[in-house]
């Protein structure tokens, strides 16, 4: 049974729209990443959802409850900010205990229930404080505890992490991470972080234009995204893409790649894709993860169909595991991934291995995958 | 010395000279603006606390030669406003009870103002703020006609309900009256200094309470107002010195017994029988003036703060 459902979803501020008809469920328990680039309109889903913005056409439905005209404080959610917004002016435990007290929650009551949230966090010895006194990642962990005070059924959060800084925001994804397996309340959670949104999710929504692009769960979203924007967008380094076309040879049709002043790089089609109704020529995009990208020694053992090529070191950067080597193909950077002790230079040829199992194709006309 | 040595020399000890010459002008210049401020005020408690003939006979700046206070005495207690002889004391009463209210309530309503003008937008808000911002730019003189219809209308209806209840219920009281003008007219101030601090306040401690589940107005007691000591202190000091310095209004529609402290001390200033009574007028303009460098000496400081508050973030 899911506990969010939203329905044909639309909003607009006058002419402009910011969601297109959005549809996504969420199972309880379970665990929903918006992702998208700045401007996507994923913070204004969240806020729909909060009830902090009116809809203009479509469902919410929060348990079994159409939610579209009720109240935030009605909607049995609790949502964490980006600022956190922790009242300044009351300490610790009056903020947590301001929607008890709202609600009309009897003193005693309020008080054991903002201590059993204190002992969770682990935050026992603040609550006397005003949030002034407090670090980025204490107030942060206030602002969780606001949330998990309410047992509400669906957690919101909105870019929770973003105003820390890269080691907190490490510790505090696993306390988030920690919470939610403890709590198993459905969450749904907003980021531009595609790092953040592998690690928590259960299910992950890539939203462009105020469109869905792909919904699904993190191991779908990363090894085959359904268009060329979720495959570029979801992570780091990014898929590398590469223009290629479709040719018959000895009534097998392969994918051959052009390169400019080398010999092409030919390959049979990959298993995922199916490239049955394309024709001699047809134009492909052939997209391929630079952890698919290797050499003969670091390339999966496993792997079941791969392609060799040759291609000059242009670039090289050690990430302290593995080491990132770029070259050029069909006018394209790509990236490779390689062992850390590959002994590569810059300016010589390399022989590079693509393990073709985790390749995918588009059409560059639709950019969806084949 | 060569040329050499001497700008070589000279980045050394420059720096030390310069602030040292830089200082004495500067402290010269604050020191002759100081005298200058002050001087003034010397003179008036000089001759605040000297007997009638020290002063006609006498030069100004001279030390008292006999303190006394009881010019003081008389101003508070015994000056005659008009026809009546109790000093200023009933008048700075008045007075106070025209100001307290009159700045609670036009700071409370700017507050409120504020607070919808930038959490609760509506279509128009804009409009709405720019002609509040317009009455900030309504001389004084120009609504007197029309308040005087206004109150009129208000008087005849305090003179209905007494005939009819026995009590005017403060219909056409002047004090009451003076308080609805200083409200009316002060609100446009208050309302763009609260909405210029509010604007600046973030929405999303709003949104919180709102999912906290607060009502309009609990956010606006438990959060806004307990974050707003700033501004609000800006907006009483500058409402308090206002009101009451305030003599148009209070001579206009306050007359006699009812007349605010401004009012009955040009009346004690300005009586022309008799001996000018210098030491009694200075006295009377002290004891008039005294309130508002109070409220400036208590919360100045604040006065500062508050008014950068909004200009600068953080």
């Amino acid at each position: 049974m899911s506990t969010l459902e939203i329905r044909s979803l639309r909003k607009a501020f006058g002419a402009v729209e910011i969601l297109k008809g959005i549809d996504i469920s969420l199972e309880k328990g379970g665990f929903l990443v918006l992702v998208g680039p700045s401007g996507c309109g994923k913070s204004t889903l969240l806020n729909t959802i909060a009830g902090l913005e009116s809809i203009t056409s479509g469902e919410i439905k929060i348990g079994d409850r159409v939610v579209n005209d009720l109240h935030p404080s009605k909607r049995d959610i609790a949502m964490v900010f980006q600022s956190y917004a922790l009242y300044p002016n009351m300490s610790v435990s009056e903020n947590i205990a301001f929607g008890m007290e709202m609600r009309g929650v009897p003193k005693p009551e309020r008080d054991k229930a903002v201590v059993a949230v204190a002992k969770t966090l682990q935050m026992e010895h603040l609550l006397t404080r005003r949030p002034s006194q407090l670090s980025g990642g204490q107030r942060q962990r206030v602002a969780m505890g606001r949330a998990l005070v309410r047992q509400p059924q669906v957690f919101l959060f909105d870019e929770p992490l973003s105003n820390l800084d890269a080691k907190l925001r490490v510790d505090m994804r696993v306390e988030i991470k920690r919470l939610h397996q403890q709590t198993k309340t459905t969450t749904v959670y907003v980021t531009h972080d595609q790092v953040e949104a592998m690690t928590l999710a259960t299910k992950i929504a890539v939203l462009k234009d105020g469109e869905l692009q792909q919904v699904g769960s993190p191991y779908e979203i990363y090894n085959s995204p359904s268009n060329l924007f979720v495959a570029d967008f979801m992570g780091s380094p990014s898929m590398n893409l590469l223009e290629g076309k479709v040719t018959k040879t000895n009534g097998e049709k392969q994918i051959v790649i052009d390169r400019q002043g080398h010999a092409p790089i030919v390959l049979p089609a990959p298993a995922s894709a199916d490239i049955g109704r394309l024709g001699d020529g047809a134009k492909i995009i052939l997209g391929i993860r630079p952890e698919a990208v290797n050499d003969d020694e670091s390339v999966d053992r496993n792997a079941r169909s791969v392609a060799r090529f040759d291609a000059k070191v242009e670039i090289i950067e050690p990430a302290g595991p593995d080491t990132y080597v770029v070259t050029h193909a069909a006018g394209k950077e790509l990236t490779a991934r390689m062992r850390a002790e590959t002994p590569v230079q810059v300016g010589e040829n390399h022989t590079f291995t693509l393990n073709l199992d985790k390749a995918v194709l588009f059409d560059p006309q639709t950019t969806r995958r084949l | 010395m060569s040329a050499a040595d001497a700008l070589l020399a000279a980045p050394s000890r420059e720096p030390g000279r310069q602030s040292n010459v830089t200082r004495v002008v500067i402290y010269g210049l604050l020191i002759v603006f100081a005298i200058i401020y002050l001087l003034p005020l010397l003179v008036m408690v000089m001759t605040s606390l000297k007997p009638l003939p020290e002063i006609t006979g006498g030069n100004m700046f001279y030390l008292p030669q006999h303190p006394t206070f009881e010019p003081w005495a008389k101003a508070w207690g015994t000056a005659c406003v008009g026809l009546t002889c109790s000093g200023l004391k009933v008048y700075v009463w008045n007075s106070v009870k025209m100001v307290i209210p009159s700045v609670l309530i036009s700071s409370l309503l700017g507050a409120l103002n504020g607070y919808v003008l930038t959490k609760w937008r509506f279509p128009g808000h804009k409009l709405v703020f720019g002609m509040m911002l317009f009455a900030c730019f309504i001389p004084f003189q120009s609504v007197l006609i029309p308040m005087a219809t206004i109150l009129g209308q208000l008087g005849a209806i305090g003179q209905s309900l007494q005939d009819a209840l026995g009590t005017s219920l403060g219909f056409g009281n002047p004090t009451v009256n003076l308080v609805l003008i200083h409200v009316v007219y002060g609100l446009g101030f208050t309302t763009l200094f609260f909405r210029n601090y509010y604007e600046t306040f973030p929405n999303e401690l709003i949104r919180a309470a709102q999912m906290d589940g607060a009502s309009f107005f609990q956010i606006f007691r438990r959060i806004l107002l307990p974050n707003s000591a700033p501004i609000f202190i800006v907006t009483v000091i500058y409402q308090f010195t206002n009101i009451w310095n305030d003599f148009l209004f209070g001579s206009t529609f306050a007359a006699g017994d009812a007349a605010p402290m401004t009012v009955a001390l040009y009346n004690i200033v300005n009586t022309s029988t008799g001996v000018i009574e210098y030491n009694l007028n200075m006295a009377a303009a002290i004891i008039a003036a005294a309130p508002t460098l109070i409220v400036y000496v208590i919360a100045g400081r604040y006065f500062v703060r508050g008014l950068m508050a909004g200009a600068v973030k953080g």
